[in-house]
């Protein structure tokens, strides 16, 4: 049975962020993953918005992890070629009557410290937007909010962590914990594992987990909330993400640009028993679309391009769980917006609790850059030329709606931890994140993975592993790859 | 006297047919057509129906592993999953060429299958 | 790597192999394929079924069998075409058009054109854009991709088949997925009629017993990780979904044939203006758009459903660059819009210059509903110029009409033209 220094359980953004921080210290540390890729959970389904940090709750680790993370993403993501634009962001007041609650939510904003706050009216705020609807009457901006891609961000921590000595066991599902003489014996569904410290990373379950060892009990309920994604004609609605002060009318929903160029709308929140469901629902899409237009008009919804829902893990407490809940078990649970904000202060301050607690030695070699996987469409005409030049299958266009090449497949394929299934080459490459949302490129991407992979086609996944996209063939006989 | 009303599946227009048979199942009149070939429809389609099969063939050593057929002329309607069979038994190797004959008289019903594409060697 | 090139012809499919053949029979020597499948012949190659071709070549071809009697021409004439080429920019610069191209063998190139013929044809709708509820498992496919898998890599996507979309593509799939074994339990249509060739229905669905239901849609789809069910709705003339009409199906496959959009990506990139019914360049008589030096044929311009029109607009696209290019641009002209009235929901091309029509123009249409006992006319100034009848005129079924030159003075301002039932108030 092989021994560890440290287990962490879930490779979503926090479990990455923590793995990554622990990988500068010496040690042998281990990431175990249900699904077969990084980045399956809640951490692929958000808003993918890193909050400047106003709306915790003063005192909160919320509030103090979402300041520190927020102030960490710019070196972070340069560190880790992940993309990351501060566009800034207005809440918006919908009624008169709700102007003392925006003021209210910016003096909450100073007294968590964020810095480049400021109250708005109206029109002011129209200036800045002239898509809000008419019956914006304030509006709070913060210059510091950020959109950020939450895949690029969990694989880049992820693989910087590989890069680093961790270790990632995917389609492993923990079953159990047992108390061990130095720590801890991992069960799971592919063996064992001993080590002395163990992580809990695990979201929406991370509660189950929880309570098989610690006695004070946790109670997560995963929250489901839809979104719509808008075809990248839309992008340019708006400017900066616009959130909606809650009203009369409820909870609103954000309207915000995506780091890649799309318009993203949602998401709903209800509260549901099934961990495993995220299906969309009739009434959810009807309800971003209804919504979306509270805060902007004219959200052309007819440029949806797809919709998805992401479970958040919410605790009854309504703060995120961090620290060692018993001796060498430690939590990282709850982790619900701003979870992806707080991803590297989460991730520090949980390595630095595990770290102490077994004395690890600094690592002197430790490597802080990961390199992404190149954009060639996005080169100047020039140095796409030198690149196919260099390398002739970055000018072989596999997914043409957003000029994705083989050459960038591969790399996303043949990288550490890199792609095993269609899904996996998206997040990786964006091939299949267009127009025709895949359409024509499944099948090409499919050939790829599956010489690359040494598989036939019924062999690909899409993303999990009972995920099989093609039967069989369609004659038997002699069926060369 | 029986009528039967279809659709002539001859040409794209399809036109609606009206098909008057006898007592003995002999066609009388065949009315709604604006064409020879929708007449001639008519009578098949209620006395001895016929279809053409398209379909794809297993090619060993090509630079695709399937070439693209059909049933050179059409085959009776109820012979279509007999000739199926055949063509899922079928293996050719590489090169295949257009208009090749890849299996005569197939299923028993008189007619060719040939190749509708041109499928070349998979170079080693 | 700069180049330039007379004639640079954007897609080697149909529409791109016609215009070419017609454009060098015209006497264009310089011209260049652009395709970026690894052969000439476009969507026709994995359109294994047969119906094509009966105008064209008074048989009933299969779509590689069309297919190659291009291909053939094209080598006999030995027009030059690039495979596995992308075309990824497109821009006007002075007087010509700029063509950015990538390929694994050429590397970036770019060609400067006198003339461009877009032929890109066009793209499935996907799911993401009709915003089905439910689960994202595998087992959902555009008909189109589940052709390209069934038909030219050999693999089968599924068992139990629930189709949406009666279109030409969606039934061709009901029959080919039938006789490879699979079990289409049923095709959902939302709207009242379908929006395939009858044909299509007799010989795809009603010969092997597959239910078509319409004014019905997908509602909600089950499975976590690969599709498990489907439930499909009745709708309302609203086409909003019934509550209570709910109908479930076991199954593990999802085929959409929800509509063809023009693929414009690029014309967008060179300001080429589009028609916001057809999603298509706007062009002239001589299929040019816009954009000077820039002509559209084929599905790329509109959606087609006879693979016939298409090789004939084409041509017709190939001679007008063609003549661009041996004879210059001409002196501006004063093209008069083409105005679409009564069901006709559009017309191709949307304008027309009378003084500089060289022959007869074929005017392209479509009605946006169905008719029995119609009346086509074209008129201008109040004055009917041609009146055809039609017994029945279906949103599925595109028009063509021949408008003669000698017919137009000249002095007309804008010409209409209407397809409405007999007896129908105007």
């Amino acid at each position: 049975m092989k021994k560890y220094d440290a287990v962490i359980i879930g490779a979503g953004v926090t479990g990455c962020a923590i793995a990554r921080e622990l990988s500068r210290r010496q040690g042998r540390f281990l990431v175990l993953e249900r699904a077969l890729d990084v980045c399956e959970g809640t951490s692929k389904a958000n808003s993918a918005i890193v909050h400047a940090g106003f709306d915790a709750q003063p005192g909160s680790l919320k509030a103090k992890m979402n300041r520190e993370g927020s102030l960490a993403m710019d070196k972070l993501c340069e560190e880790l070629d992940v993309p990351f634009r501060r566009a800034g962001a207005l809440v918006v007041c919908l009624e008169e009557g709700r102007l003392p609650a925006l003021r209210e939510l910016y003096q909450r904003g100073l007294e968590n410290g964020i810095k480049g706050l400021s109250l708005l009216t109206g029109e002011e705020a129209r200036a800045l937007e002239p898509n809000l609807a008419d019956s914006v009457c304030g509006a709070l901006l913060a210059e510091t909010s950020g959109i950020i891609c939450p895949f690029e961000l969990t694989l880049g921590l992820a693989q910087n962590a590989a890069q680093n000595g961790v270790e990632f066991q995917f389609g492993t599902q923990v079953t159990g914990l047992k108390r061990a003489p130095e720590g801890w014996t991992v069960e799971t569904s592919q063996g064992p594992a001993e080590c002395r410290a163990v992580v809990n990373a695990a979201g929406v379950f991370a509660g189950e987990i929880h309570n098989w060892v610690c006695e004070s009990q946790l109670h997560i309920t995963p929250r489901k909330g839809e979104y719509c994604l808008l075809d990248r004609t839309a992008g340019g609605h708006v400017s900066r993400t616009i959130f909606q002060l809650p009203g009369a009318l409820g909870k609103g929903v954000l309207v915000t640009p995506t780091v890649h160029g799309n318009l993203l709308v949602g998401p709903t929140a209800a509260d549901i028993p099934d961990p495993e469901n995220t299906a969309t629902t009739a009434e959810g899409l009807r309800e971003v679309g209804e919504k979306s237009g509270w805060g902007v008009k004219n959200v052309p919804l007819r440029q949806v391009i797809t919709s998805f829902t992401g479970l958040r893990a919410h605790e009854a407490g309504d703060d995120f769980i961090l620290g060692e809940s018993a001796p060498g078990f430690f939590d990282a649970a709850g982790i619900e917006s701003p979870g992806l904000s707080s991803a590297p202060a989460i991730g520090a301050y949980v390595a630095g609790l595990v770290e102490e607690s077994l004395s690890l030695p600094k690592k002197e070699n430790f490597e802080p850059i990961r390199r992404g996987i190149p954009k060639i469409a996005s080169l100047s005409p020039e140095e796409r030329a030198r690149r196919i030049r260099e390398t002739p299958l970055y000018g072989n266009i596999i997914c043409r709606c957003e000029q994705i090449s083989e050459g960038e497949i591969l790399d996303a394929i043949r990288a550490p931890l890199g792609a095993t299934t269609l899904d996996g080459v998206k997040r990786r490459t964006r091939a299949g994140m267009g127009r025709c949302q895949s359409g024509f490129c499944s099948p090409r991407v499919m050939d790829i993975l599956a010489r690359e992979l040494g598989r036939d086609l019924s062999e690909i996944r899409k993303s999990g592993p009972a995920s099989q996209i093609v039967w069989e063939a369609t004659r038997k006989g002699g069926r060369e790859a | 006297m029986a009528v039967r009303e279809l659709i002539c599946i001859s040409c794209p227009l399809g036109c609606p047919l009206r098909v008057e048979t006898d007592g003995a199942g002999k066609v009388t009149a065949v009315t709604g057509n604006t064409c020879k070939r929708g007449e001639a429809y008519g009578r098949k389609e209620v006395t001895a129906p016929t279809r053409t099969v398209t379909s794809t063939v297993l090619v060993a050593g090509g630079q695709s592993p399937v070439v693209s057929v059909r049933t050179k002329g059409d085959v009776p309607k109820d012979s279509i999953f007999a000739v199926m069979a055949v063509i899922r038994e079928t293996e050719v190797p590489a090169p295949v060429a257009l208009g090749d004959v890849l299996a005569e008289n197939i299923a028993g019903t008189g007619v060719d299958l040939i190749a509708t594409c041109t499928v070349g060697k998979r170079e080693e | 790597m700069s180049i330039e090139r007379d004639i640079v012809i954007i897609g080697g499919g149909p529409a791109g192999l016609a215009a070419a053949i017609a454009a060098r029979e015209a006497g264009v020597e310089d011209i260049l394929i652009l395709e970026r499948e690894k052969e000439l012949g476009g969507i026709l190659n994995q359109c294994i079924h047969n119906g094509f071709g009966l105008h064209t070549f008074k048989e009933e071809l299969t779509g590689p069998e069309y297919a190659a009697r291009y291909v053939e021409r094209v080598r006999e004439l030995a027009i030059p075409y690039r495979l596995s080429t992308t075309v990824v920019d497109l821009r006007r610069e002075g007087d010509s058009t700029i063509v950015t191209s990538v390929s694994k063998a050429d590397g970036l190139t770019e060609i400067q054109a006198k003339a461009v013929i877009l032929a890109m044809g066009c793209r499935e709708r996907p799911r993401g854009a009709l915003n089905i509820p439910g689960t994202r498992p595998a087992g959902i496919f555009s008909a189109g991709t589940a052709q390209r898998l069934v038909n030219l890599e050999g693999w089968m996507p599924g068992r139990r088949v629930v189709i949406l979309g009666s279109g030409d593509i969606g039934l061709i799939m009901a029959r080919r997925m039938t006789l490879e074994g699979a079990k289409v339990l049923c095709v959902a249509e939302l709207m009242p009629y379908s929006g395939g060739l009858k044909r299509n229905i007799v010989q795809c669905l009603d010969d092997y017993g597959i239910p078509l239901r319409l004014s019905h849609t997908v509602v909600d789809i089950q499975g976590k990780e690969r599709v498990e069910g489907v439930t499909i709705a009745k709708v309302g003339e609203d086409l909003k979904p019934i509550p209570g009409t709910e109908e479930q199906f076991d199954c593990d496959t999802l085929l959409l044939s929800v509509g063809l959009l023009p693929e414009n990506e690029l014309s967008k990139q060179a300001g080429v203006e589009l028609s916001p019914v057809t999603g298509g360049p706007k062009v002239s008589e001589t299929l040019e758009t816009g954009v000077p030096g820039v002509f559209a044929c084929g599905n790329v311009l509109h959606v087609h459903d006879l693979v016939d029109y298409v090789s004939e607009e084409a041509a017709a696209a190939g001679r007008n660059a063609a003549r661009l290019v041996l004879e210059g641009a001409p002196a501006a002209g004063k093209p008069i819009p083409l105005i679409p009235s009564g069901a006709v929901r559009y017309t191709v091309p949307s304008t027309l210059d009378p003084a500089r029509m060289e022959g007869d123009v074929i005017i392209r249409f479509r009605v946006g509903r169905n008719l029995r006992k119609a009346a086509v006319t074209v008129s201008a100034g109040g004055r009917e110029l041609l009146r055809r009848k039609r017994p029945v005129m279906a949103p599925g079924e595109m028009e063509q009409i021949a408008l003669k030159k000698e017919w137009l003075t000249g002095g007309e301002t804008e010409i209409t033209l209407d397809a409405r039932e007999e007896g129908e108030e105007t």
